[in-house]
């Protein structure tokens, strides 16, 4: 139960970082802190105590293996957040090019 | 982009192949051990992304290799969507488990039905968009224009 | 062909988007053709599947792989699901032939419509999949995409609105990933309809409802809720005006209504009579919606921040019809995710044109352009006045629906707000009509010319589409509104479908 509590936590830790930072690359980092942590939460709900994990070894084996299907689905989310990430840093890149600094506030040409 | 010192050049030399080595493996071993095609296709890239890195190139060798990773992406990518679709054309359900060599025993490195090819398009795709990605991120100030 | 076609509705798209940067080194415009060629085909096999549907009447279930249901992904084709892949299909093709001549003055051609049909595969799995996970997965698909075609003129403007629409885009996509989580920790299986089945047993304790609650504040931020909408007013009119037409028109309502419903009513069984708090709260934030996105479309001086901010009050519209929860109301809101689709594409595409001529948005430069560009302001009016509600166009119907369902469940302070903002939608979209399309004595006329043949096509595509919609509303009702409300008042009868079926 704690470490499920212990990853909630590094989430409000990332969200923390993604709403008071002002520098954007703070924010990225923080916004990767929030995608860890929930990846990291779905992989432990599949725990079982005292199990193995799923590789099957030898096929006369008995099976007690933990939930394989979130490492699967955490494998595919891993992915999407790297697309994520890399989408961010080069939006990032481009912003820097166009206005000469990572300060997201002094980037507010639109409002209204 | 710059190089970087020649201890660096050095380890470099020695360990791209392993990596690329081992990155294979990964992918090829999907359906029997921890991996598959997103964890090699990500090591093969890191193999390129260590050459790039340590020794440095000139724009028109980043240039030909942006384009080069991006044809090999998009091969990549039609190659898994043909082997989804190639279950219509043998009668059957779209993404069909089963393959050339059939289902295999258990095990084995042929068997597991249509993982081992899927397994193989993803690391083709996911090693190629990587270094593309890397290239258009990190390399020198170039406009990629096409 | 059995049901072997709903795989191919994502197949499609997505091996187009391969193809095109393999073929656009050799030929440039090789992308628009097979852009649009794939769009065709889109729209070509959602009609397909609807005629199936009218004739058959049975739900289309496809299994992936031939997997048992519990093991695998199966793919769903109710009249839910047709009605949003009909009309994400037509507004999506309308968009690919506008943006043939719009794409002139930008670079990177092929990159747009690589793009773009990611984008169409993303939403076309969304609607058509019967699996959790797997709607997730195509949920980011077409977000990402979605993310860079904003982006997509990196000028400052478009670079900023990017940005801010990604954090807060991906923030809602990691709390409905968060809330997959906590569902699959209950329910050991992500089958839509399994899941339905075991949360039928589970009751609304604590837990449920924190699962809910996260769902909605992820779909929320999808849908641009009120508190949750800071990103549109930005995004829409930053993105060129083929995608905004997609974002305004389908995007909001099929990445965020759409799923939300699916996954409220079917899947967790939610229903006016067992859970009377939650559709008052989706009651309250769907007035919060149409009151600010109305009041402030007042001021704006931008032509598509203007119609971003409508966006904002339409959707508040389909939230009370949901929020309501009675057959006419959801029947209203649905017709409205219709009408509003044709509708809102149309007015973003127009928009699109008058900034191909003139090369600006600002509506205190423009002037006269009624006499300029007949046909460009002839499909703007027409359009707002569906948009507004006036008879016999299709948005009047779907406000009539909603007027109907708000009497009868005797809320009728809602019927008279829902009948005061539509005067105040049709004010403001007058308000573009007159700044900028009939001329002013102190201002001298934009030099302007009428857009190109495609151009106008598209958009005349989508007007005679929604004066259709209009007219021939009944049997669009009987066959295709109606029962997709059903399916959505049925709540947990789904799950026998698509396991029985």
């Amino acid at each position: 139960m704690v470490p499920l509590f212990a990853c909630l936590f590094l989430m409000l830790i990332g969200l923390y970082a993604v709403v008071t930072k002002r520098n954007i690359i703070r924010i990225i980092i923080g916004f990767s802190l929030v995608e860890y942590a929930v990846n990291l939460f779905f992989t432990m709900v599949g725990f079982k105590r005292d199990a193995l994990p799923p590789i099957i070894t030898d096929v006369a084996q008995p099976r007690n293996f933990v939930d394989p299907l979130p490492q699967a689905l955490v494998l595919t989310a891993i992915v999407i957040g790297l697309a994520t990430t890399s989408m961010m840093l080069a939006l990032a890149m481009r912003i820097y090019e166009k206005y000469r600094t990572f300060d997201i506030t002094e980037i507010r040409r639109l409002r209204g | 982009m710059r190089g970087m010192s020649s201890i660096v050049q050095q380890i470099a030399r020695l360990l791209a192949g392993v990596l690329f080595l081992f990155g294979t493996y990964i992918v090829l071993h999907g359906h029997l051990t921890p991996g598959g095609g997103f964890a090699g296709g990500v090591l093969i890239a890191a193999s390129f992304i260590l050459v790039s890195l340590a020794f440095g190139s000139v724009e028109q060798t980043e240039r030909n290799s942006y384009t080069l990773s991006s044809v090999v992406e998009s091969l990549g990518g039609v190659l898994f969507v043909s082997l989804a679709l190639a279950g219509y054309v043998a009668g059957t359900f779209f993404f069909q488990n089963a393959s050339i060599y059939g289902t295999g025993n258990p095990l084995q490195l042929l068997s597991g039905g249509i993982i081992l090819p899927a397994n193989i398009a993803i690391g083709i795709k996911v090693g190629a968009g990587l270094f593309a990605i890397f290239l258009a991120l990190g390399a020198s100030r170039f406009v990629m224009k096409d | 062909m059995e049901s072997t076609f709903l795989p191919l509705l994502v197949a499609l798209p997505m091996l187009a988007a391969f193809l095109i940067p393999l073929f656009a080194k050799l030929w440039q415009r090789s992308a628009d053709l097979i852009a649009n060629a794939a769009g065709a085909a889109l729209l070509g096999l959602s009609a397909y599947g609807a005629v199936r549907l009218f004739t058959d009447s049975h739900t289309i279930v496809y299994r992936i792989g031939g997997w048992a249901s519990t093991l695998g992904i199966t793919l769903v084709y109710d009249h839910l699901t047709a009605l949003v892949a009909l009309a994400l299909n037509v507004v999506g093709l309308a968009a690919l032939l506008f943006s043939v001549r719009y794409l002139d003055h930008y670079t990177g051609r092929w990159k747009f419509f690589s793009l773009f049909m990611l984008v169409l595969a993303g939403l076309n799995g969304v609607t058509i999949t019967g699996d959790i996970f797997n709607m997730f997965v195509f949920i980011e698909i077409s977000a990402i995409a979605s993310y860079a075609l904003v982006a997509f003129g990196t000028d400052f403007d478009e670079l900023e609105a990017g940005f801010k629409y990604m954090v807060i885009g991906e923030i809602g996509g990691i709390a409905i990933l968060l809330a997959i989580a906590l569902l699959y920790a209950k329910a050991s299986t992500l089958n839509m309809a399994v899941v339905s089945q075991v949360m039928a047993e589970f009751g609304h304790t604590p837990l449920f409802w924190c699962i809910v609650a996260t769902f909605l504040v992820g779909f929320a931020v999808k849908m641009a809720m009120v508190p949750f909408h800071a990103w549109l007013p930005d995004a829409h009119p930053s993105a060129p005006a083929p995608v905004s037409a997609l974002l305004s028109g389908v995007f909001i309502k099929v990445l965020g209504v759409y799923a939300m419903c699916r996954v409220m009513f079917n899947v967790f069984g939610l229903s006016r009579t067992n859970a009377p708090a939650f559709f008052n709260l989706l009651l309250a934030f769907g007035v919060l919606s149409i009151v600010a996105g109305g009041v402030l479309a007042y001021a704006q001086k931008d032509y598509k921040r203007l119609l971003a901010y409508s966006s904002i009050s339409q959707i508040g519209y389909i939230l009370i019809g949901l929020g309501i929860g009675n057959y006419w109301a959801i029947v209203g809101a649905l017709f409205h995710v219709l009408a509003h689709a044709l509708g809102k594409g149309l007015l973003f595409l127009t928009s699109g044109s008058v900034e191909h001529a003139t090369g600006t948005r600002d509506l205190d430069k423009l002037s006269g352009l009624e006499k300029k560009m007949p046909l460009t302001v002839w499909s703007y009016l027409l359009g707002s006045l569906s948009l507004a509600g006036v008879p016999p166009f299709a948005g009047f119907f779907s406000k009539l629906f909603l007027i109907i369902g708000a009497v009868s469940a005797k809320m009728y302070w809602l019927a008279i707000l829902a009948a005061l903002f539509s005067t105040v939608t049709l004010g403001y979209l007058m308000k573009v009509a007159d700044k900028a399309f009939f001329s002013h004595k102190d201002r001298e006329p934009t030099a302007a010319r009428e857009s190109p043949t495609t151009m106008v096509l598209a958009m005349l595509v989508l007007l005679v589409l929604t004066v259709a919609l209009g007219i021939g509303f009944k049997p669009v009702l009987d066959k295709l509104v109606g029962p997709a409300a059903q399916v959505l008042l049925n709540g947990l009868g789904y799950a026998r479908t698509v396991l029985g079926g």
